[in-house]
């Protein structure tokens, strides 16, 4: 038996993909916003707090990065609402998750940026006349910044693939307009063969812009 | 003697057990030059610290034309400034780094910014020609658009003195400005400072370099083990250092490593 590849399917629900694509992006932006949130002000709160603030700050991030994303998603969606007798969308639901998720990990990533900033610039900015804002604004989040720039790279692209978890709990992105193609037109490989070059070129697109980045906030101009 | 702008009275600080300084005693007069010698771990950089509080001290008191600095004494409560309050108190005390400590995300013009929009709130216009005056000064007219990493440590150090001086401080604290410098480059370093106090600059200078403190400074302190072991006129201080084992010997180990 021969297997005929036929696209034409895949061509017809296009928009599927295109607009799961879309969805995708959206996802990953606002997570990434609101995990950016809450990662640097626990990394700020960690950083100054005491003893019970950094505990409770450590079995989040602990919890989080020892619990697989999927069990997560689940938790979020259908743990909470039925143990709190409330529900809230599926979509709603995966950007709280995901942004939980990111939120632990760039808990870690803005932590070892702060620990990072050379004392001697807080020494200068004091030096200076800066006020305890002035050199959180002026020189504390941007050198720290640019110190965690590549580890954050690195947290977009992950997140931006873990997107496709969102598939379980029927939320229109990427993987579920494949997976929705696939199941009404039996076209599997058809189906990935396309979808797997969208995955692969956001990803590309994403790191190249965030080299670009990278490059143009570098403390070493070449 | 005139007024003096930074008087310095019992002034005490121990880290742990470890006690830094131990009862320093100290007067700078208006547009004096005052080198610190002394050798490793004698409280030198520790007092130039103190002076604008980057550490706090225990004992003592420290005050900058009349202002007493990090602490409001208040009958027999001592209690610390604010880091807010201390804030413009600190732009009036200029200080240099060994270690230059630029701002790395800011060019050189930017970081002599900084301070007079943020800290003097001189409009951005202003700014600009008064930090391209002095690093014009400081002979970088030609690097204003550079970051630190494209500076030699030279070019950085300069930079660091104009950002400081540009604040228009009522002193400026130099912290060992050329220990983290290549030999051929102390000499341009060197140089803007010795422009600086020839223009009657107030400068508190800890330093290692002998013909700076010599020639540069009207005054030498030489500090050991936390107290100020000989004050005086700095010719004089050199002259007759024979007649002290402890400056005799200190200044024997620097003659070696130079």
């Amino acid at each position: 038996m021969t297997y005929h590849f036929n696209f034409n399917f895949v061509w017809r629900y296009a928009d599927k993909l295109y607009w799961g694509l879309v969805l995708s992006l959206e996802i990953a932006l606002i997570s990434i916003l609101i995990g950016m949130v809450i990662g640097l002000s626990l990394a700020l709160a960690y950083t100054g707090g005491n003893r019970w603030i950094r505990s409770a700050i450590a079995a989040y991030v602990e919890f989080i990065r020892n619990v697989p994303l999927l069990l997560l998603v689940y938790l979020v969606f259908y743990g909470i609402p039925s143990a709190g007798g409330f529900a809230y969308d599926a979509l709603t639901s995966f950007i709280a998750t995901l942004a939980l998720y990111s939120g632990a990990y760039l808990v870690e990533v803005f932590r070892a940026g702060l620990d990072a900033i050379p004392k001697g610039l807080i020494d200068a900015g004091k030096a200076v006349g800066l006020t305890p804002w002035q050199r959180f604004i002026h020189v504390r989040m941007p050198t720290m910044f640019r110190i965690v720039l590549p580890s954050l790279s690195n947290v977009y692209v992950s997140l931006f693939k873990d997107t496709s978890l969102a598939y379980v709990i029927a939320v229109p992105e990427l993987t579920y307009g494949a997976n929705w193609i696939k199941t009404n037109t039996f076209r599997v490989i058809e189906v990935w063969i396309v979808v797997w070059p969208m995955y692969l070129a956001t990803c590309y697109a994403l790191i190249y812009a965030l080299r670009l980045l990278e490059r143009r906030f570098s403390l070493v101009r070449r | 003697m005139p007024q003096s702008l930074v008087q310095i009275r019992g002034l005490k600080k121990s880290f742990g057990s470890l006690r830094v300084l131990d009862g320093i005693d100290l007067d700078v007069a208006k547009g004096e030059a005052v080198c610190v010698i002394g050798p490793s771990g004698s409280g030198k950089t520790t007092l130039l610290r103190c002076i604008n509080l980057l550490e706090p001290y225990d004992q003592g008191s420290i005050k900058v034309d009349g202002t007493e600095i990090g602490y409001e004494e208040g009958g027999s409560t001592r209690k610390r400034r604010s880091e807010r309050a201390l804030a413009p108190i600190r732009a009036d005390i200029g200080m240099v780094f060994q270690l230059f400590n630029l701002f790395p995300h800011l060019t050189a013009l930017e970081n002599v910014m900084l301070g007079l929009t943020k800290v003097r709130g001189i409009s951005k216009a202003e700014a600009k020609d008064r930090a391209g005056h002095w690093l014009n000064r400081v002979g970088l007219s030609d690097k204003l658009q550079s970051l630190p990493s494209q500076l030699s440590g030279g070019q950085q150090q300069r930079v660091g003195i104009a950002r400081a001086v540009a604040m228009g401080p009522k002193v400026l604290l130099l912290d060992e400005i050329t220990s983290a410098l290549d030999p051929e480059l102390v000499g341009e370093v060197l140089s803007v400072v010795q422009g600086l106090a020839r223009d009657g600059m107030t400068m508190i200078v800890v330093t290692h370099e002998m013909t700076f403190a010599r020639d540069v400074g009207s005054r030498i302190i030489f500090m050991d083990e936390g107290r100020v072991v000989i004050d005086g006129p700095s010719r004089d201080v050199l002259a007759n250092a024979s007649q002290n084992e402890r400056l005799k010997s200190f200044l024997a180990r620097i003659e070696m490593k130079h």
